[in-house]
């Protein structure tokens, strides 16, 4: 339960004085290329979908951002993507299987490191045996190539990529709105400022939840349920509701990032854009997911991320 | 700190063996113990102090001063650090070096970077046949590092290469690449008759080529994503190298005679 007893007040929107819970991750990056810059993104999203939380996916994923062709290790339009998961083996196998079904079959792609790291996971070096014995493996300056056969052409892939053991996960806001419309407005916005934000992502559908949840359930095996305090459906019917009657509809931002920094980044920028909504536009009161600070070592305090 | 100079007295009287000066042998060493090593190949001896002028300065980072053909084996297993001769070099320069950079101002003789495995090999001028092979019973030539030739070279370049990155800028001698094994050869000019002839894999970039061997079939692909990042990764060490290989027109495969999944480049 978020502490209510003491909201900041910003341009009309009441800032819960509570805080994001937020864990350790092991996360990577990669860099997708392509012919044209609508062929990376394609890529990319196919190797993002079904990546929203490592409950249910494995894995979180999004894109980072668009690189220029100057940014790219072939010159080529690419995208950033970066993918957290709970564990190194999982990340491991995730990332080669995404890769490997939905980068390598997509149209002129190529696939590059994203992020130097402090250990390598395989990433060509997992998809070489594709090609079947006709694999040719590069030494570059700088880098290691495995170039596989394919039917148009080649499928350039790195041969390693970096893991990071400091990227953070679960940072997240809760966005209220009078309405519907106006805390879609707002979380939409939200999402915008996080997409813009480096090394961070909010994987979610278009950056956005609507279905919160809270850590069990009252059935057997379900880890997860839906967060019924932040449900206006049951406002009135469950005792714990952390909504006052001014709050028509909830959609919350997960956000995970490379390092707490970018975390803390992205959640700043996010605020910022719903709090220059307004109240009405937007949401009339902001608040963040945590589970008394007992399960998670970072702490994103809203009002110290306050614009 | 400057750097630890040798200053040559003079052409020697005979071939040297130079490879007792690299940063990493003389370390540690003061001015009287380096002038005491030995260089002769013959039994007259020759030490250091006999052939050069010798100034203290920065151990890692080393400048011979005058050149002859007669300087063997010039930063020969060299480890690290930097190695400047400003002058022509004997045979065998940078044979079996490891790391570190040797720059040579003036030209090689035969088998320069014989047996490189890592580090930077520069040539100002030419240099001359096996640039990077094998000597006589060994299996493999370069097996790892960079040479760079501003100049021509001569036969059989980067022959039996093993891996590594092999640039000429001028023009190479018959049977370039010969024998490869991996790696890439680049050679900007025109490549003399037979270039990667029984080469297994790796990759050759030729400005020009006159006699292709018939173990190379043309293929697709002169365009392909990894051209781009060859180019990419030239540049930083040779413009007219990743000039070459965006100008690339054709594509082989090759050598056919022997494993056949090399790959052979050329602009004209």
């Amino acid at each position: 339960m978020p502490d209510l007893t003491e909201p900041f007040i910003r341009n009309g929107v009441a800032i819960d004085a509570t805080y994001a819970e937020a864990f350790d991750m092991r996360a990577t990056a990669l860099v997708i290329t392509a012919p044209t810059l609508r062929w990376a993104r394609i890529a990319a999203n196919s190797m993002t979908g079904f990546a929203t939380s490592v409950i249910g996916c494995g894995v979180e994923a999004g894109i980072d951002a668009d690189l220029d062709p100057e940014a790219t290790p072939d010159g080529r339009p690419g995208v950033r993507v970066l993918l957290f998961a709970g564990s190194t083996t999982e990340l491991q196998k995730q990332l080669v299987n995404r890769v490997g079904q939905c980068v390598l079959t997509s149209p002129g792609s190529a696939c590059y490191a994203g992020l130097a790291g402090t250990e390598p996971l395989r990433l060509g070096d997992g998809l070489r045996y594709f090609a079947d014995g006709w694999q040719i493996s590069k030494r570059l300056p700088g880098r290691h190539v495995w170039r596989l056969p394919v039917m148009d052409g080649e499928f350039v892939c790195e041969g390693t990529t970096g893991l990071t053991k400091d990227a953070v996960g679960g940072g997240n806001m809760i966005i209220m709105g009078h309405t519907y419309s106006a805390a879609l407005e707002a979380a939409e916005a939200a999402a915008d400022a996080v997409a813009a934000t480096p090394d961070a992502i909010a994987p979610f559908p278009g950056g956005i939840v609507r279905s919160g949840s809270k850590v069990g359930s009252k059935y057997k095996g379900l880890i997860a349920s839906t967060n019924h305090a932040y449900c206006p459906t049951l406002r009135g019917a469950v005792a714990e509701s952390a909504l006052g009657p001014e709050v028509g509809a909830v959609l919350e931002l997960v956000i995970d990032g490379l390092t707490p920094a970018a975390v803390a980044a992205a959640m700043r920028a996010g605020l910022a854009a719903v709090i220059a909504l307004g109240p009405q536009r937007g949401a009339c009161r902001i608040g963040a997911g945590n589970y008394g600070g007992k399960l998670g070592r970072h702490h994103f305090r809203l009002h110290e991320l306050l614009p | 700190m400057s750097s630890r100079r040798f200053v040559l007295r003079g052409e020697p009287e005979q071939r040297l063996d130079l490879s007792p000066l690299t940063p990493d042998r003389l370390a540690g060493l003061d001015i009287a113990a380096i002038e005491a090593l030995a260089l002769h190949t013959t039994r007259r001896c020759v030490t250091v102090g006999d052939m050069f002028r010798v100034h203290a300065g920065d151990a890692e980072h080393i400048v011979i001063e005058g050149g002859s053909a007669r300087l063997d084996r010039v930063g020969a297993a060299m480890q690290s650090g930097t190695l400047r001769i400003e002058g022509d070099v004997g045979q065998l320069a940078g044979r079996l070096m490891a790391g570190g950079r040797l720059t040579i101002t003036g030209h090689a003789g035969d088998w320069a970077a014989s047996g490189l495995r890592g580090g930077v090999l520069e040539i100002a001028g030419d240099t001359g046949a096996y640039l990077g092979g094998p000597l006589a019973g060994e299996r493999t030539g370069m097996r790892g590092g960079v040479v760079l030739v501003r100049g021509q070279a001569g036969m059989r370049a980067a022959d039996r290469l093993r891996r590594g990155l092999v640039i000429v800028e001028g023009n190479a001698g018959a049977q370039a690449g010969s024998f490869m094994v991996a790696g890439t050869l680049v050679v900007c000019g025109t490549a003399g008759a037979l270039p990667g002839i029984l080469m297994r894999r790796g990759t050759i970039v030729l400005g020009r080529a006159n006699e292709l061997a018939p173990g190379f079939v043309p293929t697709t692909g002169a365009d392909l994503v990894f051209t781009r990042l060859l180019a990419r990764g030239l540049a930083p060490l040779s413009d007219r190298a990743a000039a070459c290989v965006l100008a690339a027109r054709s594509r082989h495969l090759g050598d056919l005679a022997a494993l056949g999944i090399g790959e052979l480049f050329v602009g004209v």
